[in-house]
């Protein structure tokens, strides 16, 4: 078990283009449908992930490796999400100069963005509304939707924390929930 | 040869202790870390200057994995190599990796509380906000013409109406890029594989890990 997470979280490590919320697609998958956890525990692990300091990426992969497998899950996890950063950016840094103005890498580049585009589209859209085990539209639906034109206004407009957001959210899911 | 292996354990622990610090108080993903990093390495401790801050930034943008990881290690492997590497990736993830199992057993306790539940449910509806945050800003990079525009539509369509691996999507990604490019050329029509940057300022190098 710790060992399947291990080289999970390497090959998800490998092509997590576009870090934190582009892999959390990625991470459900793996996740889901190897039957480690239930959408309901993977929804808990993203707010808890999105909500905690630090890089989202390794945060969901300590947070999987945890829930399944304890802390020895848990750093098995990150380190299979830290360990294909660690060793590509060494080679990148040893070919600093060929890499930066290639044409080909470039090119990959120019489809890759929009790929991750959608791919953190498709991550707020499931997270939002998909994952839970009720069906996809219940009573509670607006009370969320209010909370994240709420959240997403203040982020762009007023430039708020977002520590600040996340606060006032869960108070407002007090006093609304 | 002494004073040189202490001078070294010394940087280390620098470089250890620099992004140990930066980690805990940045919310909200690794692009909130850019600007602490920046300020801690550039300003405070004056191991690098802008411009290669600049160009180390935007590589550890295009790299695959976070981008907080990836700056950190960057900057750790370009002032003490691999130990140097090492250092910085410690210092960056054992603060969080701590905080988030607490938060996730503490969670577990009180889950059943129903004040805890609700505050989490306002918690979900932010979280969306940020990953929305995240995608609008993926998309100002990302998307500038007809084919980008028609790409993210169609992989955020099939993502919601098929089953796929999204590893996947990021294989056929990397070399569709390649084939579309090839094909527009063939075709003769302009090719632009970046979008045009008509004033560089200083607002848009915030966003600098949106590179790829």
């Amino acid at each position: 078990m710790i060992w399947d997470l291990f080289v999970t979280f390497i090959k998800v490590g490998l092509l997590s283009f576009g870090g934190g919320y582009a892999i959390i697609p990625m991470i459900q998958h793996e996740a889901i449908t190897g039957g480690w956890l239930s959408e309901a525990i993977f929804q808990e692990v993203v707010s808890i992930a999105g909500m905690a300091p630090g890089p989202v990426a390794t945060n969901s992969a300590t947070l999987i490796g945890y829930r399944v497998a304890g802390i020895e899950g848990a750093i098995a996890s990150t380190l299979g999400m830290v360990l294909p950063s660690f060793v590509l950016i060494i080679l990148i840094s040893v070919f600093f100069y060929q890499v930066r103005n290639s044409q080909w890498i470039k090119a990959s580049f120019y489809g890759l963005r929009p790929v991750i585009t959608g791919l953190i589209a498709y991550a707020a859209i499931h997270f939002g509304f998909m994952g839970k085990d009720q069906s996809f539209i219940s009573w509670q639906t607006p009370i969320t939707l209010i909370i994240v034109f709420a959240a997403l206004y203040s982020l762009v407009k007023y430039k708020l924390h977002p520590l600040t957001v996340i606060i006032a959210s869960g108070i407002l899911g007090i006093a609304l929930f | 040869m002494r004073t040189n292996a202490k001078a070294r354990v010394i940087l280390l622990f620098q470089l250890f202790w620099s992004f140990l610090r930066i980690a805990p108080v940045t919310f909200g993903g690794g692009y909130a870390m850019i600007p602490m990093i920046e300020r801690e390495i550039t300003a405070k401790r004056k191991w690098l200057s802008e411009a290669e801050m600049d160009d180390i930034l935007s590589l550890a943008g295009s790299a695959p994995g976070g981008v907080g990881v990836n700056a950190s290690a960057f900057i750790g492997y370009r002032l003490g190599g691999i130990s140097g590497a090492i250092a910085a990736i410690a210092g960056i993830t054992i603060p969080t990796f701590i905080i988030v199992c607490l938060l996730s057993s503490g969670y577990s306790q009180l889950a059943d509380q129903p004040k805890v539940a609700a505050a989490m449910k306002g918690i979900h509806g932010a979280v969306i906000a940020l990953i929305l945050l995240a995608a609008y800003r993926m998309a100002k990079n990302a998307v500038f013409d007809k084919t980008t525009c028609a790409m993210a539509i169609i992989v955020l369509l099939v993502l919601l109406v098929a089953d796929i691996n999204p590893i996947y999507m990021i294989a056929i990604g990397l070399f569709i890029g390649i084939i579309l490019l090839q094909v527009k050329q063939l075709l003769g029509l302009q090719v632009r594989t970046e979008k045009e940057r008509l004033d560089y300022s200083r607002e848009e190098a915030q966003y600098v890990e949106y590179y790829i």
